[in-house]
């Protein structure tokens, strides 16, 4: 394969875009760990410059995957898959622990987190296993084997503990919903999750005088020949009253405290002012401190390097989890609707491109990766503005860290050489 | 379907997203944030309150340092609290309160916590104090006086409190603020600007440089020194003769308008307001309701003006042409409203102009107020007119005067009986106690002073003030430096002079006069009557005092009016008398009189209707 040819069949709107993110997001990692001016962009003092250093070095990540034959991938999938989940393994007996969570090799030069790795693999091993010619989506026994490879690598890492990593491979369901399992599973997902905050919220006694009213409106309005299936359809309204009964035993017997703090501030459950305060002030402190941070930009922001809450180190976290206040801060509502914009349209560029493979593979990994990117990117931003609760996902390319850069870049790369093969060799 | 499926949840996540930053960054945020921004602290420089002099150039309020213990609630770590407050002198409970109080106002910002140490308790407090994290001693300057009269004139500064904070951007709290008098009314230009500097501070609060390279900070302005017109010889001697009584005094020099003395009794040392004992004193004075000495008198008290204002009602005869003042009025020791025969204590007998008012005949005003409004076709076209002449004397309206307070006095009109009456349902017999200043007329001392101030320059007055210079340049409001006319022509105030001279001559003041100054002046015997536990009980008269000196060439126009002092020529007269003498003189020669005035009190007068037992009023004995 030429490499001339290669260049040409790169998807390079999406590369662009990646760049844009990567770039927008040293700057602002520059602007929030810079503390003396005079010291050079590579020093690697710094965080900015190491940053910058594993930007360098993701350039030969994606050389040096451009370079690998696309069947690579394909055919060894389930050799990486199962290296990785040993590599979990092997953090219960030679992990390095960083802030409490042991999920890190320590490599000398740097430390490796064999769960951003497992993202990419995982996402290859589903793609494989579902693209293969014997796996039938329909059949409960392959879903429930399709399920597995989603929740072997999750199980493993959520004792790190790290609940955060653990939830993205959640995500992948998307791809099995994509490919054909059957959409009432993620229905009921929903249903459970809606009636599990309202009930938090509410209360079961108005839960069920809703429920009584959306029955009795569909009863009303619906078409004289409609007929609605009675007992399926009593059997979901009693089901959903009971499940919102156990909402409140499960809250408050099988939660502990740290969550239900969360979950209080969150969903604004706590009414006594004086504790609302106190959970803000520790569960609830870093949210505040970044909602503060973004809604004091303003319209226009502060001005690049600017901040006073950046400058002042106020948002914990800030370089990491919590990047995306240091744009709000320094860029205002302009610079942070031209970031969701810029995530906006890469992520409908990848969709559209996975949608163009001819490869069954090559989609179903590149489904896999947009729910990866994806979650990342609607968890860690709905955390930082302050509409989810506090889970610790970093913002893909954006976030300081060199594994996640790395692994991002490794995870979307894979899928870009994949797509530049999709007329040479289908299937 | 699938196909969108991802793709509409990548756009509703952009939208939601886009939703949730324009409620922070766009109707959230607000543009003047620098203040709560936890990253910045602004560092206060207090310039030095203006001292404020008296007309001489004498210094009467000036500033002494002070010291506040100040606490910012979130900086503060575990401490030994007993030892603390011991350290402090103040009790634990009162400690806990104000720290909870400080939390509530911001963790963040400064609150006081033991305002005004002395300088003593500051050296024992100061090298202990960084033992305490979150607590500092912020100097302060306090107000400190040279005199310990003419509280009700300065005024007093205190903590600016939630209102303040709310209501002006520019204070924080813990700073003093006028709250009334000079202090207040002056407020921004004793105060000058305090400079401010802006530090960038990080998470943990320490300093990391200035913000914004200091572009924004602002050096402090100087509060402006100002004079005040009051003499404050002359204030203070007012003050010691008041001693004991109710009342109020205001001295005017009538060719400029400017309040020589304003006393107010019973009063207070000003310096009683300062310092820790503020707060305690301030309730002691502010909660003695029965003899008020917040309240003042000088410039808040409305009584019935008396005789004084019959020289009034002689000057609007005259600018009418209702009489002349050789035009003659009996006095059959009183006169006849209808059937009602009203006394008069003149002596009775054939009375002009001159001995109507030396002796302070009412038979001679009730004949000459009846003329005035006799010369128009209704009673109500005369009343109309008799009330713009002595609206133009400054009375029945607010004078304008540079004190945040005052009051307007009243001179009934049509308007105000038919509110009281009834429409048309009154008529002149119910008007006529207006010819002898009492009835439903009422004025405030200042009031009184500024209309003798306009007989003394026959014919017009400057709006009476305080202020003298700002700044030592001038500088004051051009509206006290424009001479405000009467209604009434010059060529009329002789003969009313003439009269008012003579009160001190042969009149009702003839025992008060002062060897080589030719005084004129008015007594007044204004009747009252109070309302005690819902029972309404005439009270020993008020006396009442208008005069000015010399007669020519006036440099001080003086209204006395004490409460329950029986005659007017009696307690009013005899220290109008003796401030015009130490006015004009500098000195004392009539020592018998200041002794009386000196040690004589009222409180038996005053104690009377709270004693339960029957009283006398009037009691002619001393």
């Amino acid at each position: 394969m030429s490499g001339r040819g290669l260049v040409r069949r790169i998807d390079w709107l999406t590369v662009f875009l990646y760049s844009l993110l990567v770039f927008i997001g040293w700057i602002n990692i520059y602007s929030t760990t810079l503390t003396d001016p005079d010291l050079s962009l590579f020093d690697f003092s710094t965080l900015y410059g190491k940053q910058l250093f594993f930007i360098v070095l993701s350039f030969f990540v994606i050389v040096m995957v451009l370079f690998v034959e696309t069947s690579f991938f394909e055919r060894f999938a389930p050799i990486f898959y199962l290296a990785s989940l040993v590599l979990l393994i092997g953090l219960f007996a030679f992990g390095k622990t960083i802030a409490g969570a042991t999920s890190w090799y320590d490599l000398g030069f740097f430390n490796l987190q064999p769960s951003e790795l497992a993202k990419v693999t995982t996402a290859l091993a589903l793609a494989k296993y579902l693209s293969d010619i014997q796996t039938d989506i329909k059949n409960r026994k392959h879903q429930l084997y399709a399920v597995l490879i989603i929740l072997l690598p999750a199980l493993l890492i959520l004792p790190q503990p790290d609940p955060g990593s653990s939830l993205i491979y959640f995500s992948l369901f998307f791809v099995l919903f994509r490919e054909g399992f059957p959409l009432y599973y993620l229905v009921i997902l929903l249903v459970a999750i809606v009636l599990f905050a309202t009930t938090l919220m509410f209360g079961t006694v108005w839960i069920g005088i809703a429920l009584g009213i959306i029955t009795v409106l569909i009863f009303v309005f619906k078409k004289k020949s409609a007929k609605i299936p009675l007992l399926p359809f009593s059997a979901a309204i009693v089901v959903s009253i009971l499940f919102s009964l156990s909402v409140n035993f499960v809250f408050e017997n099988v939660f502990e405290q740290r969550h239900r703090d969360r979950f209080a501030l969150w969903l604004s459950l706590e009414k006594d002012e004086k504790k609302l305060e106190e959970i803000r002030k520790t569960i609830g402190y870093n949210t505040y401190q970044s909602e503060k941070a973004i809604e004091s930009g303003g319209f226009f922001g502060k001005g690049f390097l600017e901040g006073t809450r950046t400058k002042g180190d106020f948002v914990p976290e800030q370089h990491t989890d919590y990047i995306f206040s240091s744009v709000g801060e320094e860029w205002g509502f302009l610079g942070t609707t031209l970031v969701i914009v810029i995530f906006s349209v890469f992520f409908l560029r990848l969709i559209h491109v996975a949608e163009r493979q001819k490869s069954d593979f090559s989609r179903m990994y590149g489904y896999g990766v947009i729910s990866i990117l994806l979650i990342h990117y609607f968890i860690n931003i709905g955390m930082v503005i302050g509409l989810l609760p506090t889970i610790g996902v970093p913002l893909p390319f954006f976030s300081y860290g060199g594994s996640g850069l790395l692994f991002f870049t490794l995870l979307l790369f894979v899928f870009l050489k994949l797509d530049s093969n999709r007329l040479r060799d289908g299937l | 379907m699938k196909k969108f499926l991802l793709s509409s949840i990548v756009v509703l996540i952009g939208f939601t997203f886009i939703g949730r930053l324009s409620y922070l960054q766009l109707f959230s945020f607000s543009p003047d944030q620098t203040l709560e921004d936890p990253a910045i602290k602004a560092i206060y420089d207090y310039p030095e309150r203006g001292y404020i002099y008296d007309r001489n150039g004498e210094l009467m309020v000036g500033n002494q340092p002070a010291y506040d213990v100040m606490v910012i609630p979130r900086e503060v770590k575990p401490l030994d609290t007993l030892e603390f407050c011991k350290l402090l002198g103040v009790e634990k409970t009162d400690f806990i309160a104000k720290m909870r109080k400080a939390r509530i106002y911001s963790p963040r910002l400064p609150s006081v916590l033991v305002p005004q140490l002395s300088k003593e308790d500051y050296a024992r407090l100061q090298e202990k104090m960084r033992h305490f994290e979150g607590f500092y001693i912020q100097k302060r300057s306090l107000r400190y006086y040279t005199t310990n009269s003419a509280a009700n004139v300065l005024g007093y500064i205190s903590e600016v409190n939630e209102n303040d904070l709310r209501n002006n951007p520019y204070y924080v709290a813990g700073e003093l603020k006028g709250r009334t008098g000079i202090e207040k009314q002056y407020e921004e230009v004793l105060r000058g600007r305090k400079g401010i500097q802006y530090i960038q501070k990080d998470r943990f609060n320490r300093d990391i440089g200035p913000y914004k390279s200091g572009k924004l900070d602002t050096l402090p302005k100087q509060g402006k020194e100002i004079l005040i017109t009051l003499d404050k010889k002359l204030q203070e001697y007012g003050e010691r003769l008041m001693h004991g009584k109710r009342g109020g005094i205001v001295a005017i020099e009538p060719k400029s308008g400017e309040i020589l003395a304003m006393i107010s009794g019973p009063t207070y040392d000003p310096a009683k307001l300062v310092g820790r004992e503020r707060s305690k004193n301030y309730t002691k004075l502010h909660y003695d309701t029965i003899s008020k000495p917040t309240w003042d008198r000088s410039i808040l008290a409305e009584p019935s003006p008396g005789s004084p204002f019959k020289t009034l009602n002689a000057l609007v005869a005259l600018q009418e042409g209702v009489i002349e003042p050789s035009t003659k009025f009996t006095c059959y020791n009183g006169f006849y409203v209808g059937n009602t025969k009203r006394g008069c204590h003149c002596g009775g007998g054939v009375r002009d102009m001159n001995s109507g008012i030396f002796q302070s005949c009412n038979a001679y005003f009730a004949g000459t107020f009846r003329k005035i409004y006799g010369k128009y076709t209704t009673t109500d076209e005369g009343m109309d007119v008799w009330e713009k002449h002595m609206k133009s004397f400054g009375l029945g309206g607010y004078l304008g005067t540079d004190l945040p307070t005052g009051r307007p006095g009243r001179i009934p009109g049509k308007a105000y009986y038919d509110k009281a009456y009834g429409d048309n349902r009154w008529s002149s017999s119910f008007i006529i106690s207006n010819s002898i200043g009492q009835g439903e007329v009422a004025a405030t001392p200042l009031q009184l002073a500024n209309m003798t101030a306009a007989i003394a320059n026959r014919g017009y007055f400057y709006t009476p003030h305080v202020i003298k210079s700002i700044g030592g340049n001038g500088g004051i409001d051009p509206r006290f430096t424009e001479p405000r006319y009467t209604t009434i022509d010059r060529q009329h105030f002789e003969p009313v002079v003439k009269g008012m001279a003579n009160v001190y001559k042969y009149g009702t003041a003839r025992w008060l006069r002062i060897p080589d100054v030719e005084i004129a002046g008015k007594t007044g015997t204004v009747e009252n009557f109070v309302r005690i536990n819902g029972e309404r009980m005439q009270l020993t008269d008020h006396s009442v005092f208008v005069a000015f000196a010399p007669v020519e060439n006036p440099k001080i126009a003086i209204a006395v009016y004490i409460e329950n002092g029986y005659y007017g020529a009696r307690y009013a007269g005899h220290i109008a008398s003796l401030l015009i003498e130490k006015y004009i003189k500098g000195e004392i020669t009539r020592t018998d009189l200041e002794k009386r005035m000196l040690d004589k009190t009222l409180e038996h007068e005053y104690a009377k209707p709270y004693s339960g037992e029957p009283f006398k009023i009037n009691e002619y004995v001393w």
